[in-house]
């Protein structure tokens, strides 16, 4: 495993930030990391790449331990922080001149490695400009390569898509898609079809516990497992009717006329709702299948107590 | 430290701020040494250096907490700092890089003003007649107080993420270091024991150093004040551990 989290503890005064948290990582896998803000994402984060040390508990990258070894820790890590702070006053190739100059790169070694990130990341037509004259999808880009410059086994970006448009989001999901074939990425998000289209494990976090820590499959297998069913009468009905059927576990009202049944079968049942509808005379005018999606149960997981 | 020691050293040449501290420094000693009547060579009549060495240590005093107001103070607001204390590089190379480059800079603002020496070693009648052994240690004296203030300077940036807030706490805290002491023995309080006060303040160890002779103590004076605040800023940067 090149990423193992045990038992990880941060407290700030009294509050639990970070409260027990034991997960892995390993190598060509992406993790998505999942939780409303103030979950512990970041602080999670920032203790793996040394920033801030853990109350208890301990993490290992590849092997080095976070509180023996940082500077070996580092050395494995790729960072891009939360908010993707950079030096606006730098021009681009200069930035990550410097950067590279901390991970002990020089020379043409360096300059092509900055050649290749720069065309990895898409920054050829800004890489003469500073970096303050960058758009911010510019700018996560360069926080991006910067990240990738030294070709971390294992990589670790805060939130690296908020506030982009809907193509940079894309490219920037790209770009993470392409690197992660040998590395370990551990990213995290709030947004849910990001972990469905880019994760192959996903660790769902609530204030500072792990509520959920699947694979993309088993999530998919969670989704199938219950569909909620939205029927529009043109009356009202006793939609309650309906939990005598042994596939519905639940019934409830929407809005006016509008019902929802939770349904927990594979199966299509639509045309035995249908019917029994007709026979009960209730006039349907909608009927659509809802997918339980991962969004759903996020809301459900992480709005316990 | 280097690849930091470059980027500082870059930072001050992109953003002006050396060309502004030298050119600062060198038009106020420039008027003092040259023009102003009261402290003028051409009309004191004596060819020495008086002048550089006792206005540089104000000049330096205003200037040296604005070069290094910004080192930590704006990486932390900027966040930067939070990528710097990530990368495979320790504190104290982080910590001396930043100090050593406002120390060069500093450096850079003296050597300009070699061509006020050689001037008043042509003045000198017969050429030359300068006591250059005074001056040579004066330079090391003003260079090494330089050398302090910066360390008092770093270590206030390190504390604050408002870099205004670092200016005058540096101002402050290299003030009181260099003058503190004498105002502290001018105080009728200490029943003629105020001279013992004298050595610890900047101002005697430095006045020590333009008489000619490098004394090991003076160094050593120095050199403990500038380890002190650099290893107070690695305990505030460490502080994030705590």
């Amino acid at each position: 495993m090149s990423v193992l989290v045990t038992d990880l503890v941060k407290l700030y005064g009294s509050q639990r930030a970070v409260d027990g948290i034991t997960f892995s990582a390993a190598k060509g896998q992406i993790t998505g990391f999942l939780g409303p803000n103030g979950a512990g994402k970041s602080t999670t984060m920032k203790i793996a790449t040394c920033f801030i040390p853990p109350t208890s508990g301990s993490i290992d990258i590849c092997g080095y331990n976070i509180e023996n070894s940082p500077i070996e820790v580092r050395r494995m890590i790729g960072y891009l922080p939360e908010h993707n702070p950079l030096y606006l006053d730098m021009y681009v190739k200069e930035y990550l001149q410097f950067t590279g100059g901390m991970y002990g790169m020089k020379g043409n070694v360096l300059t092509n490695r900055i050649n290749e990130m720069i065309d990895l990341c898409g920054l050829q037509v800004e890489q003469y400009k500073k970096i303050g004259a960058l758009s911010k999808g510019y700018r996560q880009r360069t926080g991006l390569a910067q990240a990738l410059l030294h070709d971390p086994m294992v990589l670790i970006l805060d939130e690296p898509t908020t506030g982009l448009d809907p193509n940079q989001i894309l490219e920037i999901r790209k770009v993470i898609k392409t690197i992660a074939e040998d590395k370990t990425v551990i990213f995290s998000t709030h947004i849910m079809q990001e972990v469905q289209a880019l994760c192959d494990q996903v660790i769902i976090i609530n204030k500072g516990k792990i509520v959920a820590d699947k694979s993309i499959s088993d999530i998919r297998n969670l989704n199938a497992a219950s569909k909620v069913i939205r029927l529009e009468f043109t009356e009202e009905v006793h939609i309650e009717h309906f939990i005598s059927f042994d596939f519905v576990s639940d019934t409830r009202k929407v809005s006016g006329n509008v019902y929802e049944l939770v349904v927990t079968t594979q199966d299509d049942t639509r045309p035995v709702i249908f019917k029994e509808c007709a026979e009960k005379g209730w006039t349907l005018i909608e009927m659509k299948v809802e997918e339980q999606s991962l969004e759903s149960i996020f809301r459900e997981l992480t709005s316990k107590n | 430290m280097w690849s930091i020691f470059q980027k500082e050293i870059a930072v001050f040449l992109n953003s002006l701020i050396a060309y502004l501290v030298i050119l600062v420094f060198l038009t106020f000693i420039g008027i003092f040494m040259w023009i102003l009547p009261e402290s003028s060579i051409l009309d004191y009549g004596y060819a020495e250096m008086d002048t550089l060495f006792s206005y540089g240590p104000l000049a330096f005093l205003m200037l040296i907490p604005a070069i290094t107001m910004r080192s930590f103070a704006e990486e932390r607001k900027d966040g930067t700092i939070e990528l710097l204390l990530t990368k495979p590089i320790s504190d104290w190379s982080l910590i001396l890089g930043k100090y050593f480059s406002a120390c060069t800079l500093t450096a850079f603002a003296l050597v300009p003003t070699l061509l006020y020496y050689i001037s008043v070693y042509q003045l000198g009648k017969p050429i030359g007649n300068i006591d250059s052994a005074a001056v040579f240690t004066s330079y090391i004296g003003l260079f090494l107080l330089g050398c302090v203030f910066t360390s008092v300077g770093v270590f206030a940036s390190s504390i604050s993420n408002n870099q205004i807030v670092s200016f005058i706490l540096a101002l402050l805290v290299c003030y009181l270091l260099y003058n503190g002491f004498n105002h502290l023995a001018s105080l009728d309080l200490w029943d003629g024991s105020a001279v013992s006060l004298l050595p610890l303040g900047l101002d005697y160890q430095y006045n020590a150093l333009s008489k000619g002779v490098v004394d090991s103590r003076n160094i050593f004076y120095f050199m403990s004040v500038i380890s002190s605040m650099l290893i107070s800023t690695k305990l505030v940067l460490g502080s994030r551990k705590w």
